[in-house]
């Protein structure tokens, strides 16, 4: 679905991405992992050209990603944030429809679609009019969600969607992304530093370390064949909680 | 290019005439003018049009006003004609004035000439008994009013036909510098000869032994085209040629200017009317109420289109701004740049602009575009913060959600920044009430009128018919701003 080919991007005099190349599989999940500054997020941004590569290219379903592709292919990828990224002054109703609304579309099939993700987002239906700093931290992540899923597009793009919530409510959503993600069978790709998180929720992994592809596999692969020193250290980071004797 | 003419096409509109406007009498600044313009008033009423004064500035101002077909008439002097409009000594002063479609009446019948005048004591204490034994006393201190400072036919060719010495002049209002001779801050001041304040301080006016000053014979400047539009007009402002003395100025002007018993220019001008030409009158002044309404509603003229304008403008140019740094630095820069010239000479300095732009120089238009350009500043930069002051996790949401550049600005950007936006609006308009006061300098009416004609006359009452209801109206439209700044915020 995505393919990234010799891609690099500098940060002022600072390697921050590449040189690059990977593929995302349609119809998967993949996870971006890797420590802070490992070019994660920045990764994610390139995909739908909200950060312009200096050197190479990406495609998206074969079209390559430019400033003058970027908003077409943005209509076919939804984009949650850590934090929602919901527009204060809007209801959680207005954050999801604002696209639908600017494109023209049909409001009672819009509203048919709302009521149709608020369900699968196990979203409270009162919540919809109420505005985001009237919502708890995890509904925001869902008004988020519908709000990436609303157009239906191919792909799914999330960057640190559980990484600002309470353990317990992260918990609670990661097992819902995990049903969602299966249910709307669409390409997923999800930026997270949690190894567990990633290995719970994606089929493929890919770890990033200073803006390169490390290991890329299944989960398993990574804890049983590690590719390097670095991988292994990553795997052994991240530890369970110590039960005291 | 539509969004740049429209603010000029609604100024354009909110200047031009309506085609069956009243006949209009205009007015200088000082009582005696008032007066006559009112009697004018009166007479073109009698005449069965409807006809309203209006006091405007300087002599230049209501020259053009008249040239312009601001106004159809008004009172003038021969010398003020001879020197300051013509600014030559043109022999025929008909012919001259023709030459810019204008005709000049025969003398009313007094003669309000310029003198100086001096305490009686103190002139009599130096044996001061004529204009040229001043020669002899340096020492003396000067107040004139600044237009005199100025005229050729006032203090610069008098200093030098007489051979002046005096060095310590400075220029205050007329009523100040009598007040001044009395209390002996100044010396000598210069006076017209019907002023009612030479009766009523007694003063010593100095004889012009060397005939520098030239007759000031009252008289009637009007249109060349009244004839035409207006025949019955004219013959009835002539009625009044011939028939007032000097004495009967000086009382009329007595009548308004004293401290006690003192009465509005339109009464004395109606008694004068009706008494002496026989012609029923009423005074144009109306009771203090009728004035209050007619000046909110003038001044609410100024301020509402020029703050209008200034949001159109103002708020497209903070977008600008916010968009492109540079640029913003310089729309900045020059927003700050107009807010430091002081207000009274950015007024002026759109007089001729005006003429150039809309061909009305006097008024409200230089008034209105003056506001509009103060109101400039706290709109752009509020427009201009609110802006950049959004997070950019929510500008990068709104493109990540596939909002084209405009659409974000629209529907997320401005709405987050309404309230910022909102609040520089809020300012613009409580400077704009404030500053639309000085719009009484250049005749564009409001309340500055009667704060200038109370500070002209001394009259406190008057003052505050002005002030009174501009500090209400601030407090109004602030109180009004902040109440639909709450409905907006609870929105955000």
């Amino acid at each position: 679905m995505f393919a990234l080919r010799d891609v690099t991007k500098v940060y002022a005099g600072k390697p921050a991405l590449g040189p690059l190349t990977l593929d995302l599989p349609a119809g998967r999940t993949t996870a971006l992992i890797g420590p802070s500054g490992c070019g994660k997020s920045t990764l994610l941004r390139v995909l739908i050209g909200l950060v312009a590569p200096d050197a190479g290219d990406v495609t998206f379903a074969g079209t390559p990603v430019t400033p003058a592709t970027a908003r077409s292919v943005r209509l076919r990828v939804g984009y949650v944030i850590q934090d929602g990224g919901l527009f204060p002054h809007l209801t959680a109703r207005g954050n999801v429809t604002l696209m639908a609304k600017h494109l023209g579309h049909n409001r009672t099939v819009t509203e048919a679609r709302v009521t149709e993700l608020a369900a699968l987002t196990r979203f409270p239906a009162d919540g919809l009019d109420r505005h985001p700093h009237q919502l708890s931290g995890g509904q925001r992540q869902r008004v988020g969600l519908m709000r990436a899923l609303l157009l239906d597009p191919d792909a799914l793009l999330l960057d640190e969607p559980l990484g600002a919530l309470d353990p317990l409510v992260r918990a609670d959503l990661q097992a819902e992304l995990r049903v969602i993600f299966r249910r709307v069978n669409k390409t997923v790709v999800l930026v997270t530093h949690d190894l567990g998180e990633a290995a719970y929720l994606a089929d493929r992994v890919v770890l990033l370390r200073d803006g390169r592809v490390v290991q890329e596999g299944t989960p398993a692969d990574l804890w049983h064949r590690p590719a390097d020193e670095f991988v292994t250290r990553f795997v052994q980071a991240q530890r369970g909680p110590e039960v005291p004797a | 290019m539509r969004r740049l003419s429209l603010p000029l096409l609604l100024l354009a509109v909110g200047c031009s005439k309506p085609a069956d406007r009243p006949v209009v009498v205009g007015a200088k600044k000082f009582t005696e003018s008032i007066i006559l313009a009112e009697m004018g008033t009166q007479l073109a009423r009698d005449s069965g049009v409807s006809a309203e004064r209006s006091d405007l500035g300087s002599t230049l101002t209501i020259w053009l006003a008249l040239t312009n077909g601001d106004i159809d008439a008004y009172p003038e002097y021969t010398g003020t004609i001879r020197k300051e409009i013509l600014k030559d000594d043109a022999t025929d002063l008909d012919a001259a004035l023709a030459a810019h479609g204008v005709r000049m009446s025969r003398p009313l019948g007094f003669r309000n000439n310029y003198a100086l005048g001096m305490r009686k004591d103190v002139a009599m204490a130096k044996g001061i008994t004529k204009t040229s034994d001043l020669r002899h006393h340096p020492e003396l201190r000067c107040g004139f009013i600044p237009e005199f400072l100025d005229r050729t036919d006032g203090w610069p060719g008098l200093k030098r036909h007489y051979g002046l010495p005096q060095r310590n002049v400075q220029g205050m209002i007329h009523t100040l510098a009598y007040r001044a001779v009395v209390e002996k801050a100044i010396d000598v001041t210069e006076v017209y000869t019907t002023d009612g304040e030479i009766a009523q301080y007694d003063l010593l006016v100095l004889p012009d032994d060397q005939n520098f000053f030239p007759a000031y014979e009252s008289v009637w400047l009007y249109r060349a085209d009244l004839d035409v539009r207006h025949p019955a007009v004219v013959s009835s402002l002539r009625r009044a040629e011939g028939r007032i003395s000097e004495a009967q100025m000086q009382r009329m002007n007595s009548a308004v200017q004293r401290e006690e018993g003192r009465r509005s220019e339109g009464e004395v001008a109606a008694e004068f009317v009706r008494g002496e030409l026989k012609v029923e009158a009423v005074s144009s002044d109306g009771t203090s109420t009728e004035r209050v309404f007619a000046t909110t509603w003038e001044h609410l003229q100024l301020v509402v289109p020029s703050l209008a304008i200034a949001v159109l403008v103002a708020v497209p140019l903070g977008v600008l701004a916010a968009r492109r740094p540079l640029v913003g630095k310089l729309v900045l820069a020059g927003c700050g740049l107009l807010q430091t010239i002081p207000s009274l000479a950015l007024l002026l300095f759109m007089i001729p602009v005006m003429m150039w732009l809309v061909g009305k120089g006097t008024g409200a238009p230089p008034a209105v575009a003056a506001l509009f350009l103060y109101s400039l500043l706290p709109i752009v930069r509020n427009t201009h913060a609110g802006l950049t002051g959004i997070p950019g996790s929510l500008r990068e949401s709104a493109a990540a959600i596939g909002l084209p550049p405009f659409a974000a600005l629209w529907r997320v950007e401005l709405p987050l920044a309404a309230p910022t936006v909102f609040a520089g609006v809020r300012t613009a308009a409580v400077i704009n009430i404030g500053t639309a006061t000085l719009g009484g300098f250049i005749g564009a009416g409001g309340y500055g009128k009667p704060i200038l004609r109370g500070l002209d006359k001394g009259d406190l009452p008057l003052m505050l018919e002005g002030a009174i209801p501009a500090a209400v109206l601030a407090l109004a439209i602030e109180g009004l701003f902040g109440l639909i700044e709450r409905a907006v915020a609870r929105r955000v």
